[in-house]
């Protein structure tokens, strides 16, 4: 990776310098005070740089190098499942007819798209067990909100008011919590079992007229099935709740169990997880939410509808909770997502599911001896260990995580779930190979000499990275949040 | 295809190695009762030759504004993008990296965000920016909970001239969060400044108002933000950033949150998205931001470096007590929004909004000149204007689609008010020759 | 761990000193430490009304946020500015770095804490 430092693009900037991208004006100009009022108009410059377009490559070039993609390396990182982005996928996603398609096109004339969303709703309702899908939102989080929204628009409109709560386990993904705040819910947390489950007693407690239902992720944050699921749903359900599956684990179970046959009422996925569509550093994503029957009435507005050889958007749904982003969702990550699903096909599909718990199986087995592992049954795809053996000889999770930098890895999730104490959460998922499984777990014991022997290694780590660790305390105190510097 | 890369031999030995015969084994903790009995249902697994003929033939189904000229507008833009950012995205380093979590390996996304903060704090004229929200109308709606709770007041008012979408969506997050949306109305296509002052109440916690505004109209921010300031409210702003290179920014001029819609930097109208929100605020609005943020560091060696700050203000830390759900953004559009602007330069980006300005008048006075439609504001407006077509827009629009063009957007769908409301957006991309055209099939058509 | 004899402490790691019907309120030295660097503190505004339990500030590090709770009801008189811009005086100095002041309304309240001894073996029984 690239060590040099990269100025700002803003240090770079010589006056006068210039790109010539676009044409002189061809028509008849007006003065520009003639057509704005002058009070309208901007008197001082924006910061933005004088550049050449060279300067620009360079720039971004060499900032690209200061990165580390799934195509860089190895990216155990749990709950997110960086699997290989198929680059077919980015290739048909760029073509014209869906990148240069403007939304308020006439319906006829992009039936194409239409038909790709149509499908793809079908596709996940099949893999879910759902009977349909709304692919409007942008993100997972982007989806829990509208899940959780048509929960309560869906008990609203049985006069069902006193369901103000919704339980989250105590192993739940922040998005959760903040999701279910978000549409108006207190958030009341169920605590997990000695086997990484929900504490069946403690949810039944909870259970009363004012839930409105439980979030669950299966397989859970620890990477581990609900064994007693039948009877969550069950308990849910008798008690007048709905059940909201987090869809950010589910690599681990397509063509295997359905979260519609488990129970659930409500599921969003994580395009960018599951359908490999890539994480662009941090987005954009796409979270599809889908629903059983009965809540189908309440899907985001609108849907994509076919009837008599046409394919329509349609407006007119009452009980929708209405729209929760401008247009149709994002719609490129849909298109990778489909062509994914497209490529796999069924057998394909559980193929994956089967290598990615494998795989996390092996790694569990091959670093136990090495590593805490707080919960020790068999996993799903991925895998939480703990550094607390290691806290020992005076290094933390932190400090293993990164060491790994040093070896040329993304390292897992840390301190993630909150539940386990110095929690590292690996997930290979099924795109690496057992070479790739093998190398990395040698890397890990070496880690775990180290820290008995060499702690100092992990503690001064990284070294072979473009910065050294940075002082995190002081980003936070005296934040600087742009350049400002000559500007 | 699976891109699975063990082999059967290898995945044998790996059983093995666990202790165990079969990969179902792996299975055994999920009950029998909730397992898949039969196979999904999905069509069988095409090749990449036969996926790329799908695709295609898919694709092929729609026009596109290769094809077709567009004076579609109404939120999504046919700008140019420079070669440049569509090269530089398509490096892996970039768009197949997580979020910067790990600092010491995301130097190059942390960097690219902190550059885009800065540039978006000067169009706007703030002092702080997020990373990134969904879009435009997400990020008018993640204001909307940022004023309420900032006042500790509960009532929003939003100005109808605001994108008819955006409207929608801040409705389902009010409506939700226990948020009331107020409808100030509008006069020749701008805000109704004396329905506006009539609105405001003790607990009118902000004004939104957009700028340019659906009709493409340019409203009069100073003059709303003294009226909402009067009245101890917030104004928040909802803007092109491609106009901000020539017009005021909101900032300068009172706005307390300034948000919009960055697809017109650099990303393509791919059908609704993926495009950016962007949000910038005053410093005292700064830890109620919602969102990433990066922040300057240094290292353990005193090296200049970035990170994600200010988390605690995130779900991952707060959980329920966070200031907004938000994780995943659009950290690769806001990276082609920076490209965009660092190549475009402030001499490009000014003249780039100049082309639209031009151009839109010079559709506008020539479509005027036809007769066949009226001025329906006098109010000043930017790269896109609203007329009354005397005609059926309908059937307009279809003619224009026979001679390659896409028309303006019918916009009766969303006013009613305004019949025959026809909204032309005009770009720097449109030729002389491409406005002569609309022109003329607009006169053929009648 | 430092615990400082005259001062009072409560099950949420927060110190009291109480100064007359005044009490100077911070967080432990136990609770800076769990903590790590401390980056930010909310501080309340004076004037307010608390009640024993309520959310008096909030203390943030990098990567958590904790809220301070009024271990006794009463009005608050007067705040530490100064951990506005040096938050990390907590870290440095805890038993200084006093956040509210609170004008003790049931005197009562203040006999529920615990004195040194006491929550040097809350915190070891806590571990």
């Amino acid at each position: 990776m690239l060590k040099k430092e990269e100025k700002l693009v803003f240090e770079l900037s010589v006056p006068g310098r210039s790109t010539n991208l676009l044409p002189k004006c061809d028509v008849d100009e007006a003065e520009i005070t003639d057509m704005i009022p002058d009070d309208f108009l901007r008197e001082d410059e924006t910061c933005l740089p004088e550049l050449s377009e060279v300067d620009v490559v360079r720039h971004f070039t060499h900032l690209s190098q200061k990165n580390y993609g799934v195509d860089s390396g190895f990216y155990p990182l749990g709950s997110c499942t960086m699997k290989y982005n198929p680059k077919i996928n980015e290739e048909v996603s760029k073509l014209d007819g869906f990148l240069k398609v403007h939304p308020y096109q006439l319906e006829e004339t992009v039936q194409g798209c239409l038909e790709l969303l149509y499908k793809t709703d079908k596709f996940l309702s099949e893999i879910t067990g759902m009977d349909g899908f709304s692919l409007q939102p942008a993100a997972g989080a982007h989806g829990e909100m509208a899940g959780l929204m048509i929960i309560k628009a869906f008990h609203e409109k049985n006069g069902d008011n006193k369901r103000t709560k919704i339980i989250v386990p105590d192993s739940a993904h922040g998005t959760n919590p903040a999701s279910a705040a978000t549409v108006g819910f207190d958030v009341v947390e169920v605590k997990s079992d000695e086997r990484g489950g929900i504490d069946i007693d403690a949810l039944k407690e909870l259970m009363s007229e004012e839930i409105a239902g439980l979030m669950l992720t299966n397989p859970n944050t620890l990477g581990l099935f609900d064994e007693n699921i039948d009877l969550i749903a069950k308990i849910v359900h008798d008690a007048g709740g709905l059940l909201y599956y987090d869809g950010a684990n589910a690599n681990a179970i397509m063509g295997i169990s359905r979260p519609g046959d488990m129970g659930f009422d409500v599921v969003h996925l994580n395009l960018h997880k599951t359908f490999s569509t890539p994480h662009g550093g941090g987005g954009p994503g796409s979270g599809p939410v889908g629903v059983k029957k009965q809540l189908v009435p309440f899907l985001p507005k609108p849907v994509v509808e076919y009837d008599n050889g046409k394919y329509y958007f349609d407006y007119d749904r009452p009980l929708s909770i209405g729209r929760v982003k401008s247009f149709y969702g994002n719609f490129s990550v849909i298109v990778k997502a489909y062509a994914y699903i497209r490529t796999l096909g069924a057998d394909g599909l559980r193929k994956v599911s089967e290598a990615a718990v494998l795989n996390a199986n092996y790694i569990k087995e091959k670093l136990k001896e090495y590593f805490h592992l707080p919960y020790d049954r068999t996993c799903m795809h991925e895998v939480v260990f703990s550094g607390q053996w290691q806290k020992e000889y005076g290094v933390s999770t932190l400090d293993i995580a990164k060491r790994l930098l040093d070896f040329g890895y993304h390292p897992p999730t840390i301190y993630f779930p909150l539940i386990v104490k110095e929690a590292f959460m690996v997930e290979p998922t099924e795109t690496e190979s057992k070479e790739t499984l093998d190398e990395f777990i040698n890397v890990m014991i070496k880690i775990a000499g180290e820290a008995e022997n060499e702690p100092e290694m992990l503690l001064n780590a990284p070294q072979n990275t473009p910065v050294l660790r940075l002082d995190e305390a002081r980003a936070a105190r005296k934040p600087v949040l742009k350049y400002e510097r000559g500007l | 295809m699976s891109y699975i890369p063990t082999t059967d031999e290898q995945q044998q030995k790996m059983l093995a190695d666990i202790g165990v015969n079969s990969i179902d084994e792996l299975f055994a903790d999920i009950p029998e009762s909730v397992k898949l009995k039969t196979g999904l249902n999905i069509p069988k697994a095409m090749s990449e030759l036969e996926l790329t003929a799908h695709m295609q033939e898919m694709a092929g189904k729609n026009i596109n504004l290769d094809k077709y000229t567009c004076f579609l507008g109404a939120g999504a833009y046919d700008h140019f993008i420079p070669s440049v950012v569509t090269n530089l995205l398509s490096r892996q380093e970039f768009y197949t990296a997580y979020t910067p979590y790990q600092p010491e390996i995301s130097q190059g996304t942390l960097q690219a965000i902190f550059e885009y903060q800065t540039m978006i704090c000067s169009l706007t004229g703030m002092d702080v920016s997020n990373a990134s929200l969904y879009d435009g109308a997400t990020a008018l709606a993640e204001a909307a909970s940022m004023v309420c709770e900032a006042t500790r007041r509960n009532e929003i008012i939003a100005i109808r001239s605001i994108h008819p979408e955006s409207r929608e969506v801040m409705s389902t997050y009010a409506k939700f969060k226990g948020m009331t949306l107020i409808e100030c109305g509008i006069q020749d296509g701008v805000t109704d400044l004396q329905n506006l002052k009539e609105l405001l109440n003790d607990n009118t916690a902000a004004v939104l108002v957009q700028s340019p505004n659906f009709f493409g109209a340019i409203e009069n921010i100073k003059e709303i933000a003294e009226i909402a300031h009067e009245n101890k409210s917030l104004l928040v702003v909802s803007c092109d950033p491609v106009s901000l290179a020539i017009l005021k920014a909101p900032g300068d001029i009172g706005a307390d949150i300034v948000v919009g819609e960055g697809q017109v930097l650099g990303n393509p109208v791919s059908f609704g998205g993926p495009y950016l929100g962007f949000m910038a605020a005053k410093k005292e609005f700064t830890r109620r931001m919602p969102g990433r943020i990066v922040g300057e560091t240094v290292d353990r060696d005193g090296k200049r470096g970035y990170v994600l700050t200010l988390q605690t203000r995130e779900q991952h830390i707060r959980r329920e007590k966070a200031t907004s759900n938000i994780c995943s953004n659009q950290a690769l559009n806001a990276l082609a929004a920076t490209i965009y602007l660092s190549v475009m330069g402030k001499n490009g980006l000014k003249k780039a909004a100049e082309l639209c300005l031009q151009k839109a008048h010079y559709a506008y006075r020539k479509l005027i000149e036809t007769n066949l439609f009226s001025p329906a504001f006098e109010s000043p407006f930017f790269k896109e204007f609203l007329l009354i077509y005397h005609g059926d827009a309908d059937k307009l629009n279809k003619h224009l689609l026979e001679k390659n063009i896409i028309g303006g957007f019918a916009t009766e769908r969303f006013y009613p008010e305004f019949k025959g409301g026809y909204l032309v957006a005009v770009t720097e991309k449109r030729t002389r020759d491409e406005i002569d055209r609309l022109v003329s099939e607009v006169v053929s058509a009648c | 761990m430092k615990v400082l004899e005259e001062l009072k402490y409560s099950k949420e790691h927060e110190w009291v000193k109480i100064d007359g019907n005044k009490a100077y309120i911070g967080i432990t030295d136990h609770a800076q430490h769990s903590l790590g660097d401390i980056v930010f503190v909310e501080i309340p505004e004076v004037g307010t009304e608390l009640n024993k339990g309520d959310v008096l500030g909030v203390v943030e590090s990098v990567k958590a946020a904790s809220d301070v709770y009024t271990p006794v009801s009463g009005k608050i008189i007067e705040v530490n500015e100064d951990l506005t811009d040096s938050p990390e005086n907590i870290n440095e100095d805890p038993y200084g770095s006093w956040i509210a002041v609170i004008e003790i309304s049931d005197m009562s309240e203040t006999e529920e804490l615990m004195d040194a001894n006491d929550y040097e073996r809350f915190c070891q029984e806590e571990e």
